[in-house]
């Protein structure tokens, strides 16, 4: 059972953590903001009240040191600087450590702890105490008496009228006292009032007790723990041999060691959230997948049998669905603020290590994402601003000698675009240095050296996997490992990325990303008795393929839509599905890293509430498919991963043709 | 009939340590993560007692006291609160208010239950 506690501990210490770095990040931003300042105290406040309680007495005085100084902080007697917050965050890894240890069995350095707890005394001055130990405070509870000895003892209880009205009932006390021991109780009836003026909810009596125990004045004095200084509890020790005097004890009442507490006021957020497993949620989204397709069924079948009743209720039942679909996933929506949080913390800390002065400015925290979508991107975040520090962001000096602001800017931003999410992030560094980028391509047998490539093609070489044009290799990138995981990250998202960059004045990485991955709206298709779905975000337009359409091409499948001429894809052969092709057909123009390309199919049949299944692990290999749903009919269609396709194909043409007929948008008119 | 207790603590472990061991007597838990909610439980629910953290977000300790001490129903209910050492200076303002006693973190289950037992009889 203590496990479990344990556990549900470090996951509140986790969610924890992280919100007090949130806070701490923000907090160097707006120094004086009280309300940051005590959400910073709060977090370390019940850090140390929780782990002491499971047993993380490291943790426990650790945090119980850091409390103090943020307590001085929050008093005012100490102000927020950087080194304040350094520290802290400082402070907040090594409890994260101390968290990790405990689950791993790993080594903790100890001396570190030291450091900082000296560092934190230094901080303030020496008017910290020394390490308060922070295990189970010692308990009044049940001390036997000195020696196992029987003593009798005399109490005097004399309650305080009001303390009804602090939930307390003196018979509970009474009783306590009986299971200490032989008790005679006593109780004086001589303040209780004629009946007129009684006022039932005061307490009128008092109490003499003799009691008998082998237990110590403590356990006595811990029974009366709650009752306060208004009223009056005086335990005498009845001696057993003659001549010994009667010692008086006047029991220390816990709240008289009290100093004026002043009120606090304090900002009221009205959040109000709970927690739920994620797994849960998985679950519900699945469900409500199901609920998709067998309404889907039910739609068709109604429609089929041609009843107004049936089709009607189906109708209702589909808006039901809707409602519940959007919902199910929109419980799963989280914001990206959180990601953006720990990128705060990585240009912090990589700044600090490059000796570059680097400011992160982030747009659109708020905006939602579906949580496992949010999970996957922070990984393609962190390589990206990586990158941008080391190689993008120039030192202050260079800086000011290109006329530029001595702090570099990165930033960050989200912004919904329909059905998805558009990520930037830029910086206002040194840009991408074209000529070594085409040298690296030429070297890496990418492209040829006379090759002259357009501007978008030639900055997609940085994708290419291996890639890198750094000079020397440093710790923080240059090992060519991070676009090409950049890109598959996103396309793995189902998401597009593109990269745009001016020469000294910095580089700007975007991409788009779906809301959510779990269900999508999508443009249903046919090649013979064979369905495939197209997502719809990456559909532009159906437009009719005839024979003649395919003679006039002599040959090269190209098509010219209105006046840009498309290059276009045969899926029938791609998937090598037999049967003879209708007279026309249809092309779905898509476009993906801003090139348009044609699918061509026998049919389109129409939009399509797309609840995403994956193929499993035999079909992992499968090419040019991403997953499969169910349709109405319980049929299965395929889902078509578009961004392969279009790849695989644009290797074919380059093989035949020596270079890429693609167009990009808008140029190459005919 | 079992006791009904009330804990109030924003701190979900703290919480579950309360509620295992409460529950493992027999009394009946209903959980509340700040004093707004404690109050929305206290409304509709039926209450023998509260155990309330100090520190919270939103509605602290000592304000949920006070909400709770204005309603009739309640002028007599048992509140205990859960603090630090680091916060005796506090106890009195608790007590002002009308919360019948306190509990010092780090504390066993053992003595969550005496004090309960103390306290609700």
């Amino acid at each position: 059972m203590m496990e479990h506690f344990r556990q549900t501990f470090r996951e509140e210490a986790d969610e924890l953590l992280v919100e007090l770095e949130h806070s701490l990040l923000e907090l160097e931003q707006n120094p004086a903001d009280d309300e940051l300042i005590d959400r910073v105290f709060r977090a370390m406040h019940t850090l140390k009240g929780s782990s002491s309680m499971f047993g993380f007495d490291d943790i426990a005085a650790f945090s119980h040191e850091v409390e103090t100084v943020l307590d001085l902080v929050r008093d005012g007697k100490t102000g927020v600087t950087k080194e304040l917050i350094r520290l802290t965050l400082l402070a907040r890894d090594q409890i994260k450590a101390m968290i990790k240890v405990s689950v791993d069995n790993g080594e903790l350095d100890v001396e570190r702890t030291e450091e900082l707890v000296a560092a934190f005394h230094k901080l303030v001055g020496t008017a910290l105490p020394v390490l308060v130990p922070a295990g189970l405070s010692s308990s009044a509870s049940s001390q036997p008496g000195d020696s196992g000895l029987e003593i009798v003892y005399a109490i005097r209880f004399r309650p305080d009228r009001d303390i009804f009205k602090r939930g307390l009932n003196p018979v509970h006390l009474l009783n306590d006292l009986h299971e200490l021991g032989l008790c005679r109780i006593t109780a004086k009836t001589n303040d209780i009032p004629p009946l007129a003026d009684l006022d039932p909810e005061l307490c009128y009596l008092q109490w003499d007790i003799m009691l008998t125990t082998t237990h110590g004045v403590d356990a006595i004095r811990d029974i009366f723990m709650f009752v306060g200084e208004e009223s009056s509890v005086e335990i005498e020790v009845i001696p057993r041999e003659s001549g010994e005097e009667a010692r008086k004890i006047r029991p220390e009442l816990p709240c008289q060691a009290a100093g004026s507490g002043k009120p606090r006021t304090k900002a009221i957020k009205a959040i109000s959230s709970i927690r739920v497993a994620a797994e849960k949620l998985d679950h519900l989204v699945n469900l409500v997948g199901e609920l998709v397709t067998a309404q889907a069924r039910l739609s068709q079948t109604a429609l089929a049998h041609n009843d107004t009743g049936l089709i009607a209720l189906a109708e209702e039942i589909e808006r039901l669905t809707e409602g519940l679909r959007d919902t199910a996933l929109n419980v799963r929506m989280l914001p990206i603020g959180g990601t953006f949080g720990r990128m705060r913390r990585l240009v912090h800390d990589l700044s600090s290590e490059l000796g570059k002065d680097v400011e992160l400015i982030t747009e659109g925290a708020e905006t939602e994402l579906d949580k496992a979508v949010i999970e996957r991107l922070a990984d393609p975040l962190v390589h990206l601003i990586r990158n941008s520090i080391d190689h993008g962001i120039e030192k202050s000096t260079v800086r000011m000698a290109a006329g530029k602001p001595p702090c570099g800017t990165i930033r960050l931003t989200a912004a919904y675009s329909g059905a998805s999410v558009l990520l930037t992030l830029s910086d206002d560094g040194a840009g991408i240095d074209r000529e070594a980028v085409h040298a690296r391509g030429v070297k890496m047998g990418l492209i040829s050296a006379g090759t002259e490539l357009p501007d978008r093609d030639l900055l997609n070489l940085i994708f290419a996997p291996g890639f890198s044009t750094s000079a020397k290799i440093t710790n923080i990138s240059g090992r060519g490992v991070g676009m090409d995981v950049v890109k598959r990250g996103v396309e793995a998202l189902r998401g597009a990325i593109s990269i745009t960059s001016t020469r000294g004045e910095g580089a700007t990485v975007s991409f788009r990303i779906p809301l959510t991955l779990a269900i999508i709206e999508s443009l249903l298709v046919q090649i013979g008795t064979t369905n495939f779905v197209v997502p719809l975000s990456l559909v532009e337009e159906c437009i009719e393929l005839t024979r003649t359409d395919v003679a006039q091409a002599h040959g090269r499948r190209l098509v010219d839509v209105r006046g840009a001429i498309i290059p276009y894809i045969s899926l029938r052969e791609r998937f090598g599905i037999g049967g003879i092709q209708p007279e026309i057909e249809q092309i779905v123009v898509v476009e993906v890293d801003g090139k348009r390309i044609g699918l061509v199919v026998d049919h389109v049949i129409g939009g399509h509430q797309t609840v995403i299944k994956s193929l499993g692990r035999l079909f992992r290999e499968a090419q040019g498919i991403s997953g499969a749903t169910m349709l109405g009919d319980g049929t299965v269609a395929l889902i078509l991963d578009v961004p392969q396709l279009v790849g695989d194909e644009e290797v074919l043409e380059r093989r035949t043709f020596g270079n890429a007929p693609f167009t990009e948008k808008g140029t190459m008119h005919a | 009939m079992n006791r009904t207790i009330l804990t109030v603590d924003d701190s979900a472990s703290i919480r579950m340590m309360v509620s295992f061991t409460l529950m493992d007597k027999g009394y009946r838990v209903i959980e509340a993560t700040d004093g707004f909610d404690g109050i929305a439980k206290l409304r509709d629910q039926s209450i023998d007692m509260v155990i309330t953290d100090l520190n919270m977000p939103k509605m602290d300790g000592i304000s949920l006291v006070r909400e709770i001490r204005q309603n009739p129903g309640f002028r007599f209910t048992p509140i205990i609160m859960l603090t630090t050492e680091s916060q005796d200076d506090r106890k009195v303002e608790a007590r002002a208010a009308g919360a019948t006693g306190w509990i010092t973190k780090p504390f066993r289950p053992d003595q969550l239950l005496a004090v309960v037992r103390k306290v609700l009889g």
